[in-house]
Formats: C-alpha cells, sequence, structure tokens
C-alpha cells in the first residue's frame, strides 16, 4: 500500500518535531542542532497551510490515530479554527528561527544549546499536539510535554532568577494541568468519554440530570486552562518566565503557548460547553469578562511601572490576553471574530516587540530602560520595528491591533454594553504610555553607555524581527488570512452553540 | 503633462508622492544640497498633482481611487470633494514655502536631525493629504492618526527636556482622544448607519435618536483633539517648543488645519445640516467653540513669549471654525471653508516672522522686540500682514471668512455668534496691534550688557517664504474665486 | 440515617478530596521549596484515585473477553492514569532537578530567604 502523505498529514504535524526534538537530543553541537530545528520548524507551516488548505476546501478532518475510529481510538480532528492556530504557531516559529542561532550562542552555553533546541521542539510538539488533538485527554498529555519542556526552556536563562521563575511556573502550571485532568476526568464521569466532539454530544442529554458535576467539571476546567493561558489573577509565573528566560525562547513562548492555551480554552468553551448548555446558565461569560478587563487595566498599568523592558513587555502580554479572553466573553460573532484575531495579531506583535529585545540584549547586553537611552538612534531598523510593533499593541489604524479592537467593540456594541468599548479604547491609552515611554528614551535621551556601542545585529537576526513588524503593518489592511479566517471559525462555533 | 492624467491617477500620486519623497530624502543623508532639492522637488511634485485635480473637482467630478476592503465596513479608499480639494490645495501650496523657509531656518539655527526632520516632514504631508482626500471615517483615522505620529518626532526634536515633555503632551492628548473619543465614535457611526462613508446630507438622519446624536456630535467634536476645542486645547502651546517652521506646519498647514476640516467633514457629510439643525443637539457646541474663542484671546493677551501668543491665538482662531460649523447653516459653512484656507496663509506667516526674528535676532520675548521693525522690515510688514488678517480687517484673507460668518449668525438670528466675534476681533486687535506698534514705532533699549548684536534680516530664504505667504493672505482676498467655489459646491447634495 | 449510608458509600471519594486539599494545602502553605513538590505530587496523586475509583466494579474482573466472564471493570482509566504517573514522575524529577540547581545558586531552598536576597540586591 502507498504511503499516502497528504492524507497522513495531521499525524505528520506531531510527529516530525517529537522525533526532532528526540534527534537533537543526541545531537552535540548547537549549530547542527539549530539547522535540525530549523528544517523541522521550516516544515510545520507547510504542513499546516495543507491542512488549513484542505478544511478551507472540503471541511473538517478527522484523522484516526492508529486506525482506531472514535470515540475509542485518539481522534485528530482539524477544523478552520485549530488549522489557524496551527498555521499560526508554526508560521510564527518558523520566521523565528533564523533569530535563534545567534541569539542562542550568546546566551546559552555551548554543550547546553543542543538541549535547548531538543527542548524547544518538543515544546513545538506539545503545542501543536494540544492544537490538533480531538481528544480531552491527550490534549492533557500535550498540555505537560509543552509545560515541562517549557520550564526547561525557562530554567536555562542566564540569570539565576530564571530558576526561580521556572521553579514558580513548574508549581502553578502544574496545578493547572491537575485542575484540568480533574474537570476532564469529572466529564468523562459523565459522560464516558473523552472525545471532544463525542463529550459535546452526550453531555446535552447528561445536564438534566448530572447538572452540578458538570459546573464543577467547567469551574476546574476554565481555572485549570486559565493559569495557562495566564488570565488575571492567575498570571503571576508569566512576568519573571519572560523577563528571564533566554531571549529567543521569551519571544517562542509569548508568541505561541498561551494563544494555544487560549485555543483550548475556546474549545472547551464553545466546543464543549457551548454546545452541550447554554453558556448563559452558566454565568461564566460575566466573570471572563470582568476578569478580562482587570487584566486590560492593571496589567497595563503595571508595564507603566516596569524598568526591565523584558518584564513590561510581559505584562502587556497578560493585558493584551485581557483582549482575546474579552472577546471570548462577550460570546458572539463579532467578538469571538476579535478574541481569535487578537490572538492571531497578538502573536505577531509580541513576537516581533520580544526579538527586537532579544536582539537589544545581544548587542547592548542589557534590556533596562533606563540603560538604553538614546538605542533607537544606534539600532534604527531593530527599533523601526519596536514601533511599529508597539503601534499594533497600542492599535493605531494602519496595523494588526486595529482590526482586533475595531472587532471586539462591534462585539461590545452588539451585546447593548457600549460602555465595555470605552473600557477597551480607554486600556489602549495605558499601552500608549508604556509604548511610548520607551520611544522617548530610545530616541530622545542622550546616548548611554550601553548604547554608544549597540548597533542593528547581523542580518538573520534583523530579517526575522522586519518580517514580523512588516506582517503587523500587512494584516492591518489585507485581513483575509487573519480577520477572515478567524470570521469563519468563530461563525462555527458560534453557530454551534445551544 | 501631470494635468493630463486621469483624476484616479493624480489622486493615487498625490498620497504616494509625499511618502516617495520620505524614502528617497534619507538615500542623500550626508548631501544636504541634494536632500533639500528632494523635498523641494516633491513638494512641488505633490502641489502640480493636487493643482491636476482641482479642474475636474470645480467641473462638478468626484473622482474617486482605490477601495481596499480591510474588514467588511472597513474600507481604504479616497474620493476628492470640494472641502478635501481646497484642503489639500492649500497644504500643498503652503508645504512648497515652507520647505523653503525650513532650509533657511534649519540651516541658520545649525539643527542636528535635519535628515529625520525632512523624512516626518513629508510623511506629515502625505498624511495630510490622505485625510483631504478620505472617502470614510476609517481613512480619515488612518491618516489622522499618521499625522500625529509623524509629527510627534518634530515637536520632540530638540530632544531637551522641555521638547520631551511638550511631545509627550502632544502625543498622548492627540492620540489619546482620538483612540478613546474619536474611535468609539466611529463604531457607534458603523454601528448606527451601517456605513462610515461621507454622503451629501450625512449618513445619520433618522438613525438615531436625539440624544445619541448628541453624545456622537460630543465625542466627535472633543475626540478630534486637533481642534484645539477647550479644554482639550493645551497640547498646542505645549508643542511651541518644536523649531518654528514645525509650528509653521502644526499651525497653519496641516495639523491643526486637519482637526477643524475634519469636524466640518463630520458635520456636513455625517450628520448632515438639515439633520442635525432637526435634531436640535448643536447648540452646545455653539457655546463651547464661542467660550474657546474668547478665553484663548484672553490669554493671548497676557503672553509675552511670541509663540506663545501666536498658540493662543490659533486656539481661538480654530474655534471660529469650529463656530462656524455649529451654525449649521450653509452661508457659515463656507465661512468655514474659507477661513480655513485664510488662516492658514496669515498664521504661516506669522510664524515665519517669529521663526525669522529668532534666526536672526534670537529673540522670542516681545517686550524685546523694541525697534525691530526698522532693522527687520521685510519680516515685520508680513507679520503686520498676517495680524490683520488674524483681526480680520480687509484687504486681508481673514475678513472673508469672518464675513460669511457673521452673515450666518446674523441670518438665523445667533446674536451669541455675533458677540462673540465682534468681541474678539477686538481682543484680537488687542493683542496683536501693540506687537506691530512696539516693533515700528518704539525706539530700541539701549543696551547694558553689551550682547546686542548687530543684525539685519534673516537669511534670504526665510524672508522669501515669509513675503510669499504674505503676498498670498493679500491675494485671497482679491481673488476668492476658486476657494470660494469649492466651499459653495460643498453644500450641493 | 442516610446520610451516613451515602457518606460510607463513597468514602474513597472524600479521601480522594482530603488528599486533594491537603496536597493543594501544602503548595500553597509551605515555603520549603522540596516540600511543595511533596504537596503538588500529593495533590497528583489524589487526581489518579479519583479516574481509577469509578471504573472500578465490585466482583468485576480484568476486562477478558471470555463468555465466563460477564462483570469486568473497566479498564481505560488505568491506561489514562498510567499516562498521567508517567507525567507525574516527570514534572517531580524536573522539579527536584531545579530545586537542586536554586540550592547551588542561592545555597537555600527556603523561598522567603531567597526572596529577600533577591530583595537586597
Amino acid at each position: 500500500m502507498r504511503f499516502d502523505v497528504v492524507q497522513h498529514l495531521p499525524a505528520l504535524q506531531v510527529v516530525i518535531p517529537l522525533l526532532g526534538a528526540v534527534l537533537a537530543a543526541f545531537l552535540r553541537r548547537g549549530i547542527v542542532a539549530w539547522g535540525l530545528a530549523s528544517v523541522v520548524t521550516g516544515l510545520m507551516p507547510l504542513i499546516a497551510g495543507g491542512l488549513l488548505w484542505q478544511v478551507l476546501q472540503a471541511g473538517p478532518i478527522s484523522y484516526h490515530l492508529g486506525g482506531w475510529p472514535p470515540p475509542w481510538g485518539i481522534e485528530y480532528r482539524v477544523d478552520v479554527l485549530n488549522a489557524f492556530v496551527l498555521l499560526l504557531v508554526s508560521a510564527v516559529s518558523a520566521v523565528m528561527m533564523p533569530f535563534a542561532r545567534r541569539s542562542v550562542a550568546f546566551e546559552i552555553e555551548g554543550d547546553k544549546q543542543a538541549s535547548f533546541y531538543s527542548m524547544y521542539l518538543l515544546c513545538l510538539t506539545g503545542l501543536l499536539g494540544i492544537t490538533i488533538t480531538g481528544d480531552a485527554f491527550n490534549a492533557f498529555v500535550f498540555l505537560e510535554i509543552s509545560s515541562l519542556s517549557t520550564y526547561v526552556l525557562i530554567a536555562m536563562g542566564r540569570d539565576r532568577r530564571a530558576l526561580l521563575a521556572a521553579y514558580q511556573y513548574l508549581i502553578m502550571g502544574t496545578i493547572g494541568a491537575t485542575f484540568y485532568v480533574i474537570g476532564v476526568g469529572l466529564l468523562y464521569l459523565v459522560t464516558g468519554s473523552l472525545n471532544m466532539v463525542d463529550i459535546a454530544s452526550r453531555l446535552g442529554p447528561a445536564s438534566a440530570e448530572h447538572f452540578r458535576p458538570i459546573v464543577v467539571a467547567l469551574a476546574f476546567l476554565t481555572v485549570g486552562v486559565s493559569l495557562k493561558l495566564a488570565l488575571f489573577p492567575l498570571h503571576v509565573w508569566l512576568p519573571n518566565a519572560y523577563a528571564f528566560a533566554p531571549s529567543f525562547a521569551t519571544a517562542f513562548l509569548a508568541a505561541t503557548a498561551t494563544k494555544v492555551a487560549v485555543y483550548l480554552f475556546i474549545r472547551i468553551f464553545f466546543s464543549i460547553f457551548g454546545i452541550a448548555v447554554s453558556l448563559e446558565s452558566l454565568r461564566v461569560c460575566d466573570v471572563l469578562l470582568a476578569l478580562s478587563v482587570a487584566a486590560m487595566f492593571i496589567a497595563s498599568v503595571l508595564a507603566v511601572y516596569e524598568q526591565n523592558l523584558k518584564r513590561m513587555l510581559a505584562y502587556s502580554s497578560v493585558a493584551q490576553i485581557g483582549y482575546i479572553t474579552f472577546g471570548i466573553g462577550l460570546a458572539n460573532q463579532n467578538g469571538l471574530t476579535g478574541g481569535a484575531v487578537h490572538l492571531f495579531n497578538h502573536a505577531l506583535m509580541k513576537g516581533a516587540l520580544f526579538l527586537a529585545l532579544g536582539a537589544v540584549l545581544y548587542r547592548a547586553g542589557t534590556v533596562k530602560l533606563a540603560e538604553l537611552g538614546g538605542i533607537g538612534r544606534r539600532m534604527p531598523l531593530t527599533f523601526a520595528a519596536f514601533v511599529i510593533a508597539g503601534l499594533g499593541i497600542i492599535g493605531t489604524p494602519g496595523t494588526a491591533g486595529f482590526i482586533s479592537k475595531w472587532y471586539l467593540a462591534l462585539g461590545a456594541l452588539d451585546q447593548g454594553r457600549w460602555p465595555l468599548v470605552f473600557l477597551i479604547v480607554a486600556s489602549s491609552l495605558i499601552a500608549l504610555v508604556y509604548i511610548g515611554r520607551v520611544v522617548e528614551v530610545a530616541y530622545f535621551r542622550a546616548t548611554s553607555e550601553a548604547a554608544e556601542k549597540a548597533s542593528d545585529p547581523p542580518w538573520n537576526m534583523l530579517v526575522p524581527i522586519l518580517v514580523l513588524a512588516v506582517a503587523t503593518v500587512y494584516f492591518g489592511f489585507f485581513t483575509e488570512l487573519s480577520a477572515g479566517i478567524a470570521a469563519k471559525a468563530a461563525q462555527t462555533l458560534i453557530g454551534g452553540l445551544k | 503633462m501631470m494635468l493630463s492624467q486621469p483624476p484616479e491617477a493624480l489622486i493615487l500620486a498625490a498620497i504616494l508622492i509625499p511618502f516617495i519623497g520620505a524614502l528617497l530624502i534619507p538615500v542623500f543623508h550626508r548631501v544636504p544640497n541634494m536632500r533639500e532639492s528632494v523635498t523641494l522637488a516633491t513638494a512641488g511634485a505633490l502641489f502640480l498633482t493636487v493643482l491636476g485635480l482641482l479642474g475636474p473637482v470645480l467641473a462638478g467630478a468626484r473622482p474617486e481611487a482605490l477601495s481596499i476592503e480591510v474588514v467588511p465596513g472597513l474600507t481604504l479608499a479616497f474620493k476628492v470633494e470640494p472641502l478635501g480639494m481646497l484642503f489639500a490645495l492649500v497644504a500643498s501650496a503652503l508645504w512648497i514655502v515652507n520647505s523653503i523657509y525650513s532650509i533657511g531656518y534649519m540651516r541658520g539655527n545649525d539643527e542636528p536631525r535635519q535628515t529625520s526632520y525632512y523624512v516626518c516632514f513629508a510623511v506629515a504631508l502625505g498624511s495630510t493629504i490622505g485625510i483631504a482626500f478620505a472617502k470614510n471615517l476609517f481613512t480619515l483615522f488612518l491618516f489622522y492618526e499618521a499625522l500625529t505620529l509623524s509629527t510627534y518626532p518634530l515637536v520632540a526634536h530638540k530632544a531637551n527636556a522641555e521638547a520631551i515633555r511638550g511631545g509627550r503632551i502632544y502625543l498622548l492628548l492627540l492620540l489619546g482622544t482620538s483612540l478613546v473619543l474619536l474611535l468609539p465614535a466611529i463604531v457607534l457611526t458603523w454601528a448606527l448607519a451601517g456605513t462610515i462613508e461621507f454622503t451629501p446630507g450625512g449618513i445619520l438622519e433618522g438613525k438615531a435618536s436625539g440624544a445619541v446624536i448628541g453624545l456622537l456630535l460630543a465625542l466627535y467634536a472633543f475626540g478630534i483633539g486637533k481642534a484645539a476645542l477647550m479644554p482639550l486645547h493645551f497640547w498646542l502651546p505645549a508643542a511651541m517648543v518644536a523649531p518654528t517652521p514645525v509650528s509653521a506646519l502644526l499651525h497653519a498647514v496641516a495639523v491643526v488645519k486637519a482637526g477643524v476640516f475634519a469636524i466640518v467633514k463630520v458635520v456636513v457629510y455625517v450628520f448632515g445640516l438639515d439633520a442635525l439643525r432637526a435634531s436640535g443637539q448643536g447648540s452646545w457646541l455653539i457655546y463651547v467653540a464661542g467660550a474657546t474663542v474668547i478665553l484663548a484671546s484672553l490669554v493671548a493677551l497676557r503672553q509675552d513669549n511670541l509663540k506663545k501668543l501666536l498658540a493662543y491665538s490659533t486656539v481661538s482662531q480654530l474655534s471660529y471654525v469650529v463656530l462656524a460649523a455649529a451654525i449649521l447653516t450653509p452661508i457659515s459653512m463656507v465661512g468655514a471653508a474659507l477661513h480655513i484656507a485664510a488662516h492658514a496663509v496669515s498664521k504661516i506667516t506669522l510664524f515665519f516672522a517669529a521663526g525669522s526674528i529668532y534666526t536672526a535676532a534670537h529673540k522670542t520675548e516681545i517686550s524685546e522686540m523694541k525697534g525691530i521693525g526698522r532693522r527687520m522690515p521685510w519680516t515685520m510688514g508680513a507679520f503686520a500682514i498676517g495680524a490683520l488678517s488674524m483681526i480680520g480687517v480687509p484687504p486681508t484673507a481673514g475678513f472673508l471668512g469672518k464675513w460669511f460668518m457673521l452673515t450666518g449668525a446674523m441670518q438665523t438670528s445667533q446674536w451669541f455668534v455675533v458677540g462673540v466675534i465682534v468681541l474678539s476681533t477686538l481682543l484680537n486687535a488687542g493683542y496683536f496691534l501693540p506687537i506691530v506698534v512696539t516693533a515700528f514705532l518704539r525706539e530700541p533699549d539701549n543696551n547694558p550688557h553689551g550682547e546686542h548684536h548687530a543684525h539685519g534680516e534673516a537669511p534670504w530664504p526665510i524672508v522669501l517664504a515669509l513675503t510669499a505667504t504674505a503676498i498670498g493672505t493679500l491675494a485671497l482676498f482679491w481673488l476668492p474665486d476658486i476657494p470660494l467655489a469649492l466651499a459653495r459646491s460643498m453644500l450641493e447634495k | 440515617m442516610q446520610h451516613v449510608q451515602t457518606f460510607i458509600g463513597h468514602y474513597n471519594y472524600f479521601i480522594t478530596i482530603f488528599l486533594m486539599v491537603s496536597g493543594l494545602y501544602i503548595v500553597i502553605a509551605r515555603g520549603n521549596m522540596i516540600k511543595k513538590l511533596v504537596g503538588l505530587a500529593l495533590f497528583q496523586t489524589s487526581v489518579y484515585l479519583l479516574y481509577i475509583e469509578p471504573g472500578k466494579i465490585i466482583g468485576g474482573t480484568a476486562p477478558i473477553l471470555d463468555p465466563a466472564f460477564k462483570v469486568y471493570s473497566n479498564p481505560l482509566p488505568h491506561v489514562l492514569i498510567l499516562t498521567a504517573i508517567v507525567v507525574g514522575v516527570a514534572t517531580l524529577a524536573l522539579g527536584l532537578a531545579i530545586v537542586a540547581r536554586i540550592h547551588e545558586a542561592y545555597g537555600t531552598i527556603e523561598e522567603d530567604e531567597i526572596f529577600a536576597r533577591e530583595a537586597q540586591e
């Protein structure tokens, strides 16, 4: 029998990086491991793109792992939403790979570089696995694969505080994952199934009899996944983890890891519970909205007072995740589109910002704002990208961030809650303050000692930064790939709601 | 050559030329003469291109270009209508003069970072043309923000503590108001009307209750912070730290004009004059604008710093335009449109003169300028013409706009407005005439410290520029046909 | 009487919940990093019970397809928990490794001491 590659794309999406991770673990030279990781990562968007194309042409793909049909076997289920996330995660990672070589060589000792790439590939495996799988327990396994490798990635940071950050994240992440398993366990007790589609179809009839366990399961799942996606106030692990991890790891995680957790969140809300039970009766959306607004404001204000730029961006991430969950909480067509498209846009913008900081660290040796006077004049291209991506975070028109806010505002209006519109825009004002603060120091302060010796990084670091910055602008005007697909995904999800 | 192109191509060219210029300028970073030539060539090309659109627009055409649908409802599109034509014409003409002046000023004062200065200037002009030709609120908003962002580095150009502070206020206030008030207004408009396209007669008629219309008007009026309606005016005095040609750009060519232009455009093409009058929600704007006119004039009376005085004068003059728009009669709209043009040429003359004094004599305070008119007759002559225009004395351009506004106010028996215009005219005279008197009639102080340098006129590009705009101020009074025709055809449905 | 019966009938669940809560409590209340990990392991282990208990049927056998056996226990939870145990062991191992490195870097594994030291710097 001929092995049909196209047919097995869903499995290859996960298996290739997994094998790559194992292989990389046996390598000794960093540059070889980097080459391997680059090739593997480079294949990922091709596979994801193929899957997305198939889904758009022919509808959802159901892949039966090992030939066992669902609900008994593990099913990989690809629909518009997760094909979109797969493409996002893999494409952003692929764009970032050229940056990794010098940055990782600079920040990590020679003999550990190969294991760094091994862990990176393992993390990628986990993230893609969570996204592609249609099995709730399988998602847990992938969640832990990605989490465990993430702890290692963070612990490899140069500063000894990286160890503390990794430990802190390990504790909280494990609690989160365990909450998730408890939730899945309860669902399993009620429905006798682990396949997401199957759970959803059985949950409706079961809810009449066992309403309370279902609510408890939702609570556990929500808290568990919220820990992973750093929903305020469960975000405390994130700022230190992002601040002390190696630059490449920070950029990679900021762009992908939280996004995948958000995806899982959407899946649980809309594809499992929303189908079976009316979300309104669970009153979870209002809680989510309140927490999201709190994240948008409190985390943004914390970012304003932060001196370490990496940590400032980390707080900004918490705030931006607030926008995404805000869209989920609105639970209508425009709102969910806004959330989903912001998931995409934020990955690009934060990726660009963190990579730019990585370049700053590489050239100037510090990311403390006070030591970076005049750095914008010394690293013109890097900071041009920083400013563009920063404008995206603020949400100025002409950048991808504006598109997200437009949809979120429409979603809030559709619900008749127009004060929420003002909350969205008011919080972007705080983003203006923390981005503007950096711009001021970088361009208008006297050149500092650290900035004096700095210059734009070599092209292989610069190009990924610029590509992501250009993408921020591109997706501010041409949104077929971002908002278009997000709207399609939202339509499916909202359409399925009870 | 350019005049024979189809209008669509001209529109795109007008938008793109400044941006292309902005890309070319850094190429000649090390060859200042080439760099400045590129700026001038870009400005000239832009003016010719815009001029090429004038004929068709006067003939009644409303050429359009480009239509990129970003997301459903948000389209990047351009359409030239008379008011935008007028604005683009004024801005592009003044850019040429301003560039000549800039060259003299920047070289005369040995300013640093001149390349990035010219780049930002070109981007700002491109954004201005984008605002002028915007077909819908989204396009307007996009370029409105681009204008703020591109002028921010110009405001903070000097990079000292004061400039950084001024830039911070500038950015926070302009970007802040537009994000927090204007954007929700646009979202709300889209949600109510299902379109955000500028349409003669407005798009909101019958779509919303009176209270919502009132709220929307407030969101627009204060959201367009560039119009400097009190109490959101203080970015303008703060931005005075910028080099003088930048102040001229802010006050005359682009920024504040973009603000009042946007307000007039929103009133005419989003609300619709008749619809807004019928809703009865516009009257509060008259009082806010009227109060701004008077209060800003009162503050200006007390200023000794010439640029600060000019800044408050601008705040006051801008609210004339808003006031005229708020009267909601066709004739006052014509006044508003004319005043945009008249104020532009007059105020740029005044700023050029202020910068000329700074360059030649390094003086910024009015009390130091005794007798300076004898040393710098061209500069102060032009200043006098600009000042008369600000007061509204014929035969200067400023008279025209005020005349139409007064007519409009009297027609509708809005005696508050009439009172505001009369009183403010007196106040304008009260703070402008003493400067002219000081400059020409007072004896210079004896110089006890011996630091008085003998100085004459400023460098020739500066004198050339300010003479040109002074002549323009006079010419607009005698030859108002084109702006008048444009202003009138704006109101045809 | 009925409540007592319910309690006795579900005693295993109460034990599970007790373990779960005490594990979580240790994680939150203890400042010693090793003890925290112990608590974490306890917390995770309690979840294993949560899965396995309902799968067991009294008198049931292993699921062997044979006419002689009519009642058998659900094998799936066991399989799932096998995976979960592997995950748990890996987490614990990694946690201990990180704690060991923290001990090398700071000379202590008491959280308050470490934070006090960081605050000084």
